[in-house]
Parts: C-alpha cells; sequence; structure tokens
C-alpha cells in the first residue's frame, strides 16, 4: 500500500496573475435543416450559448454538468474543433477562433485533450509507439526524428507503462492502461493545457484512482493547466482547484471548490449535489435529497429567463422574463465568506446540501478515516447535524416540466 | 453463507427459506482461447422485500450470475457447469425450457442498463408492455393496451395515453428506463434483478429511478438484485452486500458493517479509493494493477496479485468464505488482521 504523499496545493487564482486561457460570450448553434436537396434551416440546437470562464496557469478547473449541458461542446471549442457561432477564447490574449495555418498549428501545440473512451481513440491499427509519436510527425520542430523512439519511451515511463510496449497495439492493453497512451500522447508535445473529457467514465472504479492519481503528478511535474470535464462529482471536487456547473449551455455557478461544494447558491447545483449518492449508509436517513421533476428541455428550444425554471421550485414570474446573469448574487456581495461567488440565480441563496462528511463524534463509524482534518478549513465551523438553512427541505415539483414531455 | 433474516425488513415468510437462493453456482465460457471461468462458486440469498447488491468491477462475474439466474445465459458459449438456483425452494436449473419461460418475465424480471439496446425500436412502447399481457395472461390487445398505460402511469411517465403509441427513441434515458421497470413490474414477479440501471444516467435521474425503484420495491414486497459498481448507490439503498472479484463473492455483509470495517482487502481498497474532501490535495488511494484475466485466474486467492497484506498461503491456497460473524463472511486468510485494521482507521 503506497503512502498518500501530500501534493503541493496548487495556488490560489488571484486577480494579479494572468489567465493563460479567457474565454467570452463562447456561443455554439448547430443548425437544424429540414429537405434533402435544398436544406432550410428551421432552427439551431444552442448547445453552448454564453460562456464565459479564465483557466489560470497551473490550476485545475472542473467542468460538471449533465449530458447534453455543452460541456463537451466548449472542449471541442477550446481545442478549435470547432468554429463558435459567437465569442472569442484567447490564448495569451490572442483569440485563437480567429487564427488560421501556421499560427493556429503553433497553438495547437499547445492546447492537447485527453478523451473519454480509450477504446475508440486509439487507432487499432497502429503500434503505441506510433500513436504517442504521431504528434512529432505534425510538430518536427519538438523532436528531431532520430530522437523520436527515445521521446515515446520517455513518455511511456513518465506516465507509468513499461517503455518495452512501444511496438504493442491498443488491444493489447487494459482500459487502464490504455488511457495512460492517450494521456502519453496528450503529453507528447510539452502543451501548457490539457483538456481531459471525462478522461476517466469508462474506467472501473479501481483503475480511476490510478489514472487520477498520474494527471495530479504530471500537472505538478510539467505545470500544467487542466480543463477537467466530467459528470462524477466527487472526482471533479477531488482534482480540481476552481468548479462551473454547466446547464443547458451555459455555467449557472462558479467558484472555487469548497464554495460550490458546501457554499452552493444556485438551486441546479444543489438539486444535482444533493442527488450524488453518498458511500455513507449512515447518511442515508439524514439526506436531504432534491428529486428534481422531468427531464432537461431541449436545447433547440430552451426555456425563456432563466433555463432551469422549468425544474426549479423556486421559480417565479421573473425567472420567466428576466434571464439571471452569471454574477455575483447581490445578498452576497461584500459578505467575503465562501457563498461570495458568481451564481446565475435570482433567488440565490445558501443551502447545505451535502451531508457534513462523516463529522467527528457521530456514531457512524467512519470507513478507514486516517484522522485527516474533519472539514475544509475553509468552511465556517457547524454543527455535526447540519440543518440545511431555513429551507424546510424544498418541495419536489409536483408536475412535470411543463413545456410538455421532454425529447 | 449467512441468511439474514433479521436484516430483511419483512420477516414473515422466512422461515420457508429465503425467496431465491444461489448455491455454489459455476459458469464457464467455452473460447477458442480457452475456457473462461466466469463465475466459480458463487453463493448468495434474497428474501422477499429485501435488496441485495451485487458489487464488482467489469469481469467478476456479476452479470453474469444475474444471466444464469434469469436462464438467459448466451449457450454456447456459457455453460452453467454446476450449482443450484433455488426460486422458492426450487431448483430452476433443472427445469425445461418453457417451464422456465413461464418464470421468466412473471416470476422475476430484469432491468437493463443500455434501455435503449433492451427495447425493440420498431415496436411502440405501448405494443412492447402490452405483450407481457398479452403472452403471458392471454389478454386480448385493447385490454392490454390499457394495463399498458395503467404501468406507464404508475412508473410516472407523464401523458401515458399519448407517450403509449411512441417508440423507444421518442424517450429520453430517464424516461426509457422507466419503461424498462414498468415492463419488469408488469406482471408483479416477486423477484427483480437490475443490472447497473442506473449506470447510463445523469446523477439527478438516476436519484429519480432508484426512488421509483425502491417505492415498487416496497409497495410489491419485492426482493432485488441491485448489480451495480457504484458504491454511492448501494450505500443508499442496499441492505446487503456481495463483493464479487473474478468470479467469486470476496465478501458479503449487512450494508452498514461493510462500510464501518471491511473484512476483505479487496472491499477495502475499493472503499479507499473513493475521493473523500479530507484528503484533497493527497494521492488517492489506488488498488495496484488490474483485474485478472479469467482465462488465467492466478493460484491462491484471485486478488494475492493486487493484495498489499499478501502473504505466501495467499499464492497457494484458495480462501474459503470465512464466517466473521453470524451474518458475515470474507473469502480472505487474513480477514481477522484486515478487519482489525480497518478498525483502527476509525
Amino acid at each position: 500500500m503506497s503512502q498518500p504523499t501530500t501534493r503541493e496545493p496548487a495556488p490560489a487564482p488571484t486577480t494579479a496573475r494572468e489567465p493563460i486561457l479567457e474565454v467570452r460570450g463562447l456561443v455554439k448553434h448547430f443548425p437544424l435543416t429540414q429537405g434533402i436537396l435544398f436544406k432550410k434551416q428551421i432552427g439551431a440546437v444552442k448547445a453552448v450559448d454564453g460562456v464565459d470562464f479564465d483557466l489560470y496557469p497551473g490550476e485545475t478547473l472542473g467542468i460538471v454538468g449533465e449530458s447534453g449541458c455543452g460541456k463537451s461542446t466548449v472542449a471541442k471549442l477550446v481545442m478549435n474543433l470547432e468554429q463558435p457561432t459567437a465569442g472569442s477564447i484567447r490564448y495569451k490574449g490572442e483569440d485563437i477562433t480567429r487564427l488560421k495555418g501556421r499560427a493556429l498549428k503553433a497553438v495547437r501545440r499547445n492546447i492537447q485533450m485527453v478523451f473519454q473512451d480509450p477504446y475508440t481513440s486509439l487507432n487499432p491499427r497502429m503500434t503505441v509507439g506510433d500513436i504517442i509519436g504521431e504528434p512529432f510527425e505534425i510538430h518536427p520542430e519538438v523532436a528531431p526524428k532520430g530522437d523520436r523512439r527515445k521521446r515515446v519511451q520517455d513518455l511511456l515511463d513518465v506516465v507509468g507503462l513499461n517503455p518495452e510496449y512501444i511496438n504493442r497495439y491498443p488491444h493489447q492493453f487494459s482500459g487502464g492502461q490504455r488511457q495512460r497512451i492517450g494521456i502519453a500522447r496528450g503529453l507528447a508535445l510539452r502543451p501548457e493545457i490539457i483538456v481531459a473529457d471525462e478522461p476517466v467514465s469508462a474506467l472501473d472504479v479501481s483503475v480511476q484512482a490510478q489514472v487520477v492519481n498520474l494527471m495530479e503528478k504530471l500537472q505538478d511535474e510539467f505545470q500544467l493547466s487542466y480543463m477537467f470535464i466530467a459528470h462524477d462529482l466527487s472526482i471533479v471536487r477531488h482534482i480540481s482547484d476552481r468548479v462551473g456547473v454547466m446547464y443547458l449551455g451555459k455555467i449557472v455557478e462558479v467558484g472555487a471548490d469548497a464554495a460550490i461544494y458546501e457554499h452552493p447558491t444556485h438551486p441546479y447545483t444543489q438539486a444535482l449535489l444533493s442527488a450524488v449518492p453518498v458511500p455513507n449508509p449512515e447518511a442515508r436517513e439524514e439526506r436531504e435529497r432534491i428529486i428534481l421533476a422531468g427531464d432537461v428541455p431541449s436545447p433547440a428550444n430552451p426555456p425563456s429567463g432563466c433555463r432551469f425554471r422549468t425544474r426549479c421550485w423556486k421559480a417565479q414570474e421573473r425567472c420567466v422574463v428576466e434571464e439571471p446573469l452569471l454574477a455575483v448574487p447581490e445578498v452576497f456581495r461584500g459578505t467575503g465568506g465562501p457563498a461570495e461567488h458568481d451564481s446565475a440565480c435570482h433567488f440565490a441563496e445558501e443551502m447545505e446540501v451535502v451531508p457534513e462528511e462523516r463529522p467527528p463524534g457521530n456514531d457512524g463509524r467512519p470507513p478507514g478515516d486516517q484522522g485527516g482534518p474533519p472539514s475544509d478549513p475553509q468552511g465556517p465551523p457547524r454543527g455535526p447535524e447540519g440543518p440545511p438553512g431555513d429551507q424546510g427541505g424544498p418541495p419536489a415539483n409536483p408536475q412535470g416540466p411543463p413545456g410538455g414531455p421532454g425529447v | 453463507m449467512a441468511t439474514s433474516a433479521e436484516l430483511s425488513p419483512e420477516p414473515a415468510g422466512s422461515d420457508e427459506g429465503p425467496l431465491l437462493d444461489v448455491r455454489d453456482l459455476h459458469v464457464e465460457f467455452r473460447t477458442r482461447e480457452g475456457t473462461a471461468k466466469a463465475v466459480n462458486g458463487v453463493n448468495y440469498s434474497v428474501d422477499a422485500g429485501e435488496t441485495l447488491a451485487v458489487l464488482g468491477e467489469s469481469g467478476s462475474g456479476k452479470s453474469v450470475t444475474a444471466q444464469a439466474i434469469m436462464g438467459i445465459l448466451d449457450s454456447p458459449p456459457g455453460f452453467v457447469t454446476a450449482g443450484q438456483v433455488l426460486f422458492q425452494g426450487q431448483n430452476l436449473l433443472t427445469l425445461g425450457a418453457e417451464e422456465r419461460r413461464k418464470v421468466r418475465g412473471a416470476r422475476m424480471a430484469m432491468i437493463f442498463q443500455d434501455a435503449l439496446s433492451a427495447l425493440n425500436p420498431v415496436l411502440s412502447v405501448g405494443e412492447q408492455l402490452g405483450e407481457m399481457f398479452t403472452v403471458h395472461r392471454g389478454m386480448s390487445r385493447k385490454d392490454a393496451r390499457a394495463k399498458a398505460i395503467e404501468l406507464m402511469e404508475r412508473v410516472r411517465i407523464p401523458a401515458a395515453r399519448e407517450r403509449v403509441r411512441q417508440y423507444p427513441h421518442q424517450f429520453s434515458g430517464g424516461m426509457r428506463q422507466r419503461v424498462m421497470i414498468a415492463m419488469a413490474m408488469a406482471l408483479e414477479p416477486e423477484l427483480i434483478i437490475a443490472d447497473e440501471p442506473t449506470t447510463a444516467l445523469d446523477v439527478t435521474v438516476q436519484a429519480q429511478v432508484m426512488d421509483l425503484l425502491a417505492e415498487l420495491q416496497r409497495e410489491y414486497n419485492m426482493g432485488l438484485i441491485l448489480i451495480t459498481h457504484d458504491l454511492g448507490v448501494v450505500a443508499d439503498v442496499a441492505d446487503k452486500i456481495a463483493v464479487m472479484y473474478a468470479g467469486r463473492i470476496v465478501e458479503t455483509s449487512p450494508v452498514h458493517d461493510i462500510y464501518a470495517a471491511p473484512a476483505h482487502p479487496y472491499t477495502r481498497g475499493l472503499l479507499e479509493s473513493i475521493p473523500r474532501v479530507d484528503q484533497k490535495g493527497q494521492e488517492l488511494y489506488a488498488i495496484k494493477g488490474l483485474p485478472p484475466n479469467l482465462l488465467h485466474i492466478p493460484p491462491g486467492c484471485a486478488f494475492n496479485p493486487r493484495c498489499p497484506m499478501a502473504q505466501p498461503v495467499c499464492r497457494t491456497d484458495v480462501p474459503p468464505l470465512y464466517q466473521v460473524s453470524s451474518t458475515r463472511a470474507s473469502a480472505c486468510h487474513f480477514w481477522k488482521e484486515c478487519l482489525g485494521e480497518s478498525a483502527d482507521n476509525t
């Protein structure tokens, strides 16, 4: 059993530091067409509809959200695999959405991707050496030809694979090993940013931890900035410095990991966090779960005003007509507390949804607790019970979505 | 294996034995590369109204066991080579194909992970639900349709009367899984086997579906076997757990005990690899290595190459399922030490 080693905590992003990536007003609409010969546009799937965020050097920005919220489209846009409908993506001040040719190629070297499915993202007819070495074909300036084999072997070693496997094919590896190959390919050009889209979702539980550890180790070693997209909220919390929550093409809440997980102020974040099953049977009765009614509306026809209002228990007239902007809600402005972070809700308020993680003194015997700090030092001290504010538990919306059956 | 009548919320009827009792089940797949021993002596039991969670990674044999119980194992290449599946005292493995078919659907039903591929894309949802009644109950198509609408309302599909005519692709993932549940519930079976029922769903939808399943289970006092790899879901709904590794059960326990102090190093490794708040910034505990290839299961304890506690004896002797308490068992030679270490860490 390897003793867990303490990792240097990534420095908190301050306004003084320059972001390495600035995303402003990012929009991607996919046209919906009718007709075979004469394609007529009849609408658009608003996959990403106005997303702003910054990524600082050396930090990990986690993006969470459910399927269809647009998180993978954001990844593709950042990678320049899709052209945005509107908005800008500035890499060190330069808008990469406008770049072409050689300039684009140079930027691409610095932003690399790790894909979700290690079974389909590796060409089955190429050897591992060819797969990891392929980036050098496109960017020969990084490694001269004679040097490449050595470089690939070094990369295999870095990701914890035997360098002698260089001539093997992907099918000879397990899922976790293939993901390591994908990571090695992402690292080949020594990028500054790695966009990881669900990098551990396809892996077994016991292997997920190995890959997460590897990614953290590599981040320290190569000073990487990660954009870590996943739907597993506990893994995102573990690896991220800041977390953004997406719903239907927009970021609804963003802040430091502890602020989002312990002091969520947007109702969707609260519902999402409360729905995550807690691996502690003692918490079964204490948990206050918010069960959302209905399905996510179609991104081709999102609701007016606030997009979450059709499933929100707080929704009022104002939510229908006025779209809430992503900013620090007025009630929390200047409070200096962890609730003071961006949240796109007219009626933002704090609600504790995740039971205090195994409070000491509770009769629930914690499994294998190693006597770490009982709670995040940033969080204010709370009683072990942790009742959720003065809410009294939100009633689940009895009606289905007003927009009729989901798509 | 320990029977656990006191764990069952409905002890009535337990004097007749458990609803389902799987004894020493062996399944192998005969492939060109050799014989893969997918299930190697599995024992578990479920009572009416009880939820048994079968936890394991891919290739642990959890789904193959379920297929053998349901009688839907692909054969060849899969063969049940030994064991019994006692359903209310009757060994299903000795039944003929026709009798087996009468049990399936009517008295035990299965919910699959991927509802889109489990449903027939060219039949409307109503037709597929109604089929349960026309085939098993000999109802007319009209009555069956009425029943289908009733079922869809039962699993809270909005606008059931209109949606009964729609096809599976017109339903969202969560709604499709509701259709699967409706189909499984149709004939009010005594046992439901749910194989990763929410793995393909988003967390908020997963919560909806698990809630529905638990409610229906309570109402009909069904036995439920929940096959999953998600330790969170297990903690939420299970009464007892069977942890599988390389085709064997390595630990069985009531749910509270196993989370408090696991008695097998594999279970402990799984629990410790869950990211926890107080470990942020530290390396996650990871079980080293990979699950074994079922064509070449290591001798002795199958977990020994990955086990931090392995001793020479683990490489030679297959550990039996040691009785830890009246309700717990662990297939580890050193379960006492494991339990001790787990408790020390508390």
